[in-house]
């Protein structure tokens, strides 16, 4: 066996009736993979393929059961060789045809958990659907923290599913028409105040963190975003406990309760104009985005020793040259394995180092 | 296939947990090649345990006799009281023969979702045993799941107003197991409730 150092990276990924892929094989360089093709074609079924090696429901969020190519026999695999520090692994993730709904995973053949995914690949992923972050609702913000969290602290999923799991069940009680039992209320409110300052201080760790980097790095044509958390002031373990003990009329009333970390916003803004990223324009956000993954994967790489791996998802096409240039030059520099997609090869032009592939009749062929 | 009393028999045992038709069919099969040795004495430890058994009015626990073996017995601590979820987590701590004192079985665990309210549970009861007194110790054995804390902490709430000792089992690190094969949960969980060596 040759055990090969460097960077964790994809060295073939394999696609059986998945989306719009009946089988396809990919050989991907260790840097930049780009794949090109026109709308529709099947570019981002491919790294949401890829999305799928790690715990969660991949980068759109889709159930498992539309990830099966239509008219195919109903299931569908994705595999994986990935290779790096600890040598080659295999890593493989699909449904049946029975079962289109559960997820099985294998690791080196053998079956898996899907948390034990989260050992061996760490992906960061920029997609379309983020360049409404800034503006849509604060759980998207909060969703798309708890993942830059997550990849730092494996733990604040365990206490994030515990808070929520304590809250629903006072959101019952509190709902229900008889008498609510202070005791058990109590019970509940200190098991949500145990977990919910862990999630809290998980939060204002990694933001922390984030924060001091992006004020070190250098952002070149990009925008520095500052991030801070709002919505909830982060009381401790005591004090949280008591608030929402007396918050239980409040929250009775509202069906919901008001005041906790579910609460919680993530605010950027943009350094140098001093201006709230959702009133950035829409080009001018696509940067304070890109910028905070580029700092967080940087992040990730000093405190795992490990690079992540990068989807980007069309995100070239709405960068001048400069920025684009920019950003390729940053991601070159990054020493992560990267994947991109755009509709128009000559957005890349001029990058020898990127291995592109044309996307074209549900099949993929290397350029 | 076979008369309608062995479908029947068939049946009632492929019902059981951990049993299925195959599995059933199997046993009865065995049962039918041995008549004497194996169908009778099992019917007479049937019939035994229909006859007799009942929850023991004291901790909850299923038995013969009421009250139970547990609450009978002279030898047990009686100033010591563990409380569990449910009957099978008496019989794994019985197994275990490390626990001198008696028992409370609440019946289950307070879950908002499934309507599982204080007064289902033998709360009431458990209140009245310590409230009697004799008890200097109340172990309070849930399972380590949100529900099973959130009931922990319920009783710790309504017991706290008595002279009694509460304490919890300790979650983290299981016997045997190494820290490598530990979610995040447990990890942090053993950590924090680490304690000097003496």
């Amino acid at each position: 066996m040759t055990l090969r150092l460097g960077p964790v990276q994809i060295e073939r990924l394999s696609l059986t009736h998945f989306r719009s892929y009946r089988d396809a094989v990919i050989h991907p360089a260790r840097g930049a993979n780009v794949l090109v093709g026109e709308n529709g074609a099947g570019k981002t079924n491919v790294l949401e393929a890829i999305s799928l090696l790690v715990p969660g429901r991949g980068l759109r969020g889709a159930a498992l059961g539309d990830m099966a190519q239509s008219g195919g026999p109903g299931g569908f695999g994705v595999a994986a060789r990935i290779n790096g520090p600890q040598g080659p692994v295999d890593l493989g993730c699909g449904t049946t045809a029975d079962a289109p709904e559960r997820r099985m995973v294998r690791i080196n053949g053998a079956q898996a958990t899907q948390s034990a995914l989260s050992e061996w690949l760490t992906l960061i992923w920029l997609t379309p659907a983020m360049d409404r972050l800034f503006t849509e609702p604060a759980s998207g913000r909060r969703r798309f923290l708890d993942r830059l969290v997550q990849a730092l602290i494996p733990a604040h999923a365990h206490h994030a599913a515990r808070y929520e799991a304590a809250m629903r069940q006072r959101n019952r009680i509190l709902a229900d028409e008889r008498p609510a039992d202070p005791a058990w209320l109590m019970a509940l409110e200190s098991q949500m105040a145990e977990h919910g300052t862990m999630l809290d201080s998980a939060r204002r760790e990694t933001l922390d963190l984030l924060g001091q980097k992006l004020a070190v790095v250098d952002h070149g044509p990009f925008a520095r975003p500052v991030l801070a958390l709002e919505g909830w002031i982060g009381l401790d373990q005591a004090a949280f406990t008591q608030e929402l003990a007396r918050g239980r009329a409040r929250d009775a009333a509202a069906g919901r309760t008001l005041s906790g970390p579910h609460r919680c916003d993530l605010n950027v803004t943009h350094y140098a104009k001093q201006q709230p990223a959702d009133r950035c324009s829409t080009g001018e956000q696509k940067a304070l985005l890109l910028a905070l993954i580029l700092a967080h994967a940087e992040l990730v790489r000093e405190q795992r020793g490990e690079p992540p791996i990068l989807l980007l998802d069309e995100v070239a096409a709405h960068l001048d040259p400069l920025r684009r240039a920019a950003l390729f030059a940053r991601l070159a520099a990054s020493g992560s394995q990267y994947w991109m997609t755009g509709t128009d090869l000559s957005l890349f032009a001029g990058d020898d180092a990127m291995r592109f592939y044309l996307v074209k009749d549900h099949a993929i062929t290397e350029a | 296939m076979s008369s309608p009393e062995i479908d029947a028999l068939t049946q009632a045992l492929a019902r059981l947990p951990g049993l299925g038709p195959r599995s059933a069919r199997r046993a009865v099969l065995h049962l039918i090649k041995r008549r004497e040795t194996g169908l009778m004495p099992l019917l007479r430890a049937l019939e035994g345990v229909a006859e007799n058994l009942s929850t023991c009015q004291t901790c909850g626990n299923v038995d013969t006799r009421n009250p139970c073996g547990i609450c009978n017995d002279p030898r047990r601590d009686s100033r010591q009281l563990c409380v569990v979820e449910d009957v099978p987590d008496l019989w794994a701590l019985e197994r275990s023969r490390l626990f001198p004192g008696r028992f409370h079985v609440l019946g289950g665990r307070l879950s908002a979702l499934e309507g599982v309210r204080p007064e289902d549970l033998t709360i009431d009861a458990l209140v009245a045993r310590v409230a009697n007194g004799g008890i200097d110790e109340v172990v309070l054995a849930m399972n380590a799941t949100l529900e099973g804390q959130t009931t922990a902490h319920y009783l710790a709430e309504r017991l706290e107003r008595f002279p009694v000792r509460l304490s919890q089992l300790a979650h983290g690190l299981p016997v045997g197991g190494e820290l490598d094969y530990l979610d995040e949960g447990t990890l942090a969980q053993a950590l924090r409730a680490r304690r000097p060596m003496a």
